[in-house]
């Protein structure tokens, strides 16, 4: 995907901060917009986005993210374009790759050349957040310090659509006072999918399960990810287990929100959890 | 046995139901997609896999575009070679033509090598019904065979099962001594497989790849069976999707290297056998009749219908191992031959009858490992949001859910809307949440299919644009103060 290099580095961004952080983690915008400024970010907040559409994509209903696609492009389309913001920025991989991906599936370029123009221009300029720390503005530590063990789960469509991965690794790696851990299988999906956790509940929460297996195993108190789908799952799962370890969003943890004291003390040892490494270390 | 067969005519539902309540199936899912995938990552690392994944797919998108006429070549070829070219439109045509073909032969019994085509059009059944005996060859496919299964997976058709549970179907069926030993294993079934391929008068196997120039099948084995299925009996049949072909030699090696390093993680597999026509005088060995079967059954409607790229597939079963699906659930809870990321877009689109085949774009998390992991980088997860924006577009979707999406949209179109439902579902999530503990822990249908399993965060009791507008507000404040 072709992404627009800055001479400059941007001034002014515009947050597309995602209908989920809008309205379940507010927190996670926050931290996002004071990272932003922290960088010498202005941010500007349009206030009429919504939802980008991807529920009714990725579930075949074509039409209808048409609809919520529109509106997105109307709403960031002529700020980008009168230059009052050099970038868009997003704290999510997911919607980023919606809208810088999967709104070209939207809009056929013959049947729809405005859109396509406007989809294809916006693309260039849409960011995940740790992208756009890292690679456009060149920040490599933000400064954070975060007391605990620390892993990094990857997930999809920021690994694989807009393979994003060093990004978010060197950032958490610079915190302060974080120790690192390692986490098997980070980068297999946590089970989520959207409709998917809904239609297909048991295969996935037997995802899950499995990630939530190799957390337990690599002992971290916290999993950073860079989107709140994900997080959302994960952590249903292990809020559902009792488990000790949560995952928080990349934001909070480069922000320096997160307060490790919160988590429950490690249950008894999970039977299953207990045997699992031995098995796959067997494997290998 | 502890490893359960899942009845594939079951209802989509309870197949996948009884697969994630086996055990016994995870542990031999786990440990065998693991080894393999890492394998394929060892096998592709080892060369510029890259490169080698851009020229396989480059090849096979030619063969695409020059089907009709590379299929002719083919045809010519294996003629003048002294073979004889079947095309079969459907699963009925083909059956017919081996059976037309076992006729004139006088065959008894038929000796076959692994073959995912030949299960797609159920041709064991056929030849039995019609008084044949047929027996697998490959060592995995023997054991389901007798194990009374179909196979679940592309290239490891018993990777469902345990070490323990072959132990049990030998005792069973070929009065073996109970014993774990793999070795001892193998060589009680090497035996008795022996004396069928010294007697069988006919030999059946799909094909990798064939070459059409030179009007060659190729078979790729790690046993030696296949060549002895190829060589050993009268007659040999090679059945072949109309996609399974390639321009030249080279182009050959090529997939024939995508292939193994894929499937594998081996360099070259231990046996490739090619056949190119009957025994010629002077031969020590090889068939006196060779017949190939092209087989359409639902393809060229495929490329019709822009999902041609599926096509382009290797059959090498890496998408399978990668696939998180896969490795929870197995092949045998996909219903059909073809499982994993590659079964759930094709089997939808093939003719053959497949229990709930309408779930199956629906049983996938879109996460696009198996793109990674494709030889010819077919697009999966992308050919999967196409199958689903068809089912909506043909009023196929649950109505319930087209209602809620219909909600969601018009809710999602205009920031008032947005805003009242964020507020109204703030106040009941967090109503709701205040009983269970900080967290949702029961919601309705169909939403409970996320609670039964799963906890869920009540909606923030502020939210940003709330707290964004309050931010605005202070900062003004203290611009006019200032």
């Amino acid at each position: 995907m072709h992404r627009k290099t800055f001479e400059q580095p941007p001034r002014r961004v515009a947050l597309f901060v995602t209908c989920m952080v809008d309205m379940i983690y507010p927190e996670v915008g926050m931290a996002t917009v004071e990272l932003l400024e922290r960088h010498g970010v202005e941010v500007i907040f349009p206030e009429e986005q919504t939802c980008c559409g991807q529920p009714a994509f990725n579930a075949g209903y074509r039409d209808e993210a048409r609809v919520l696609a529109r509106r997105f492009l109307e709403i960031f389309g002529p700020l980008v374009e009168q230059g009052q913001v050099d970038a868009i920025v997003a704290p999510s991989g997911s919607c980023t790759t919606m809208t810088s991906h999967f709104y070209a599936t939207l809009f056929d370029s013959a049947a729809n050349p405005a859109e396509r123009r406007r989809c294809e221009s916006l693309a260039a300029v849409t960011f995940e957040l740790t992208e756009f720390l890292v690679d456009v503005l060149g920040v490599t530590d933000t400064g954070a310090r975060f007391p605990g063990k620390v892993t990094y789960h990857a997930c999809c469509h920021l690994l694989r659509e807009l393979q994003v991965d060093a990004q978010p690794r060197t950032l958490l790696a610079n915190v302060q006072d974080a120790e690192l851990v390692e986490l098997t299988g980070a980068e297999e999906c946590c089970g989520f999918g959207g409709l998917f956790s809904i239609k297909n509940a048991g295969i996935s929460t037997a995802m899950g399960q499995r990630k939530a297996r190799y957390l337990a195993q690599s002992g971290a108190d916290v999993v950073a990810l860079c989107d709140v789908s994900c997080m959302t799952h994960i952590n249903g799962l292990l809020s559902r287990q009792g488990q000790h370890c949560r995952a928080v969003h990349i934001a909070q943890i480069l922000n320096s929100q997160v307060d490790v004291e919160a988590p429950p003390p490690p249950p008894a040892p999970d039977q299953e959890a207990v045997q699992q490494p031995r098995r796959w270390q067997d494997i290998r | 046995m502890a490893t359960s067969t899942i009845d594939l005519h079951a209802p989509y539902k309870e197949r996948v139901k009884l697969a994630l309540q086996n055990l016994h199936l995870k542990t031999a899912l786990s440990r065998s997609t693991v080894r393999l995938s890492s394998a394929r990552v060892a096998a592709m690392t080892a060369v510029d896999g890259q490169r080698l994944r851009d020229q396989t797919r480059q090849m096979k998108e030619y063969v695409l575009r020059n089907l009709p006429d590379l299929l002719e070549e083919l045809e010519r070829n294996i003629t003048a070679n002294g073979g004889h070219v079947h095309w079969a439109r459907d699963a009925s045509e083909a059956q017919a033509i081996v059976l037309e073909i076992a006729r004139q032969a006088n065959v008894q019994k038929v000796v076959k090598s692994k073959s995912m085509v030949t299960e797609e059009i159920h041709l064991n059944q056929a030849l039995e019904e019609a008084g044949l005996k047929v027996v697998e060859t490959d060592l995995g496919e023997y054991i389901i065979q007798l194990a009374g299964e179909p196979p679940s997976h592309i290239v490891a058709p018993v990777v469902h099962k345990r070490l323990e549970d072959i132990s049990a179907v030998f005792q069973e069926k070929l009065d073996m001594p109970p014993t774990l030993d793999p070795e001892q294993m193998c060589a009680i079934a090497r035996a008795r497989l022996r004396q069928e391929f010294l007697t069988a008068e006919m030999g059946i196997s799909g094909v990798n790849f064939a070459i059409a120039e030179t009007g060659t099948v190729c078979i790729v084995t790690n046993e030696g069976n296949g060549r002895m299925v190829t060589s050993m009996p009268r007659v040999y049949v090679a059945v072949m999707g109309i996609e399974k072909l390639v321009p030249t030699v080279e182009d050959a090696f090529l997939q024939y290297q995508a292939l193994c390093r894929s499937s594998t993680g081996q360099q070259c597999s231990v046996y490739l056998s090619l056949t190119s026509g009957p025994r010629r005088e002077g031969d020590v060995d090889g068939p006196e009749e060779f017949h190939v079967v092209l087989l359409d059954n639902g393809r060229s409607d495929m490329l019709a219908r822009g999902y041609g790229e599926a096509l382009l597939c290797v059959r090498c079963g890496a998408c399978l191992n990668v696939c998180p699906v896969y490795r929870e659930i197995g092949g045998h809870a996909y219903g059909s031959t073809y499982s994993g990321p590659i079964g759930a877009v094709i089997s939808p689109l093939l003719p053959a009858q497949v229990t709930n085949a309408e779930k199956l774009p629906h049983a996938s998390s879109l996460c696009g490992a198996c793109r990674d992991a494709c030889p010819v980088k077919i697009d999966l997860p992308r050919l999967l949001l196409d199958l689903r924006s068809d089912q909506v577009e043909a009023n196929q979707a649950p109505w319930l859910e087209r209602q809620a999406m219909e909600i969601f949209v018009r809710t999602m179109s205009s920031r008032r809307s947005y805003e009242n439902a964020g507020k109204l579902a703030s106040l009941a999530s967090n109503t709701m949440a205040a009983l269970s503990g900080g967290n949702l822990k029961f919601m309705p249908p169909p939403l409970s299919a996320w609670t039964q399993s799963r906890d869920f965060p009540p909606f923030a009791k502020k939210s940003f644009r709330e707290l964004w507008a309050e931010r605005m507000a202070r900062r003004r404040t203290i611009q006019r103060g200032g």
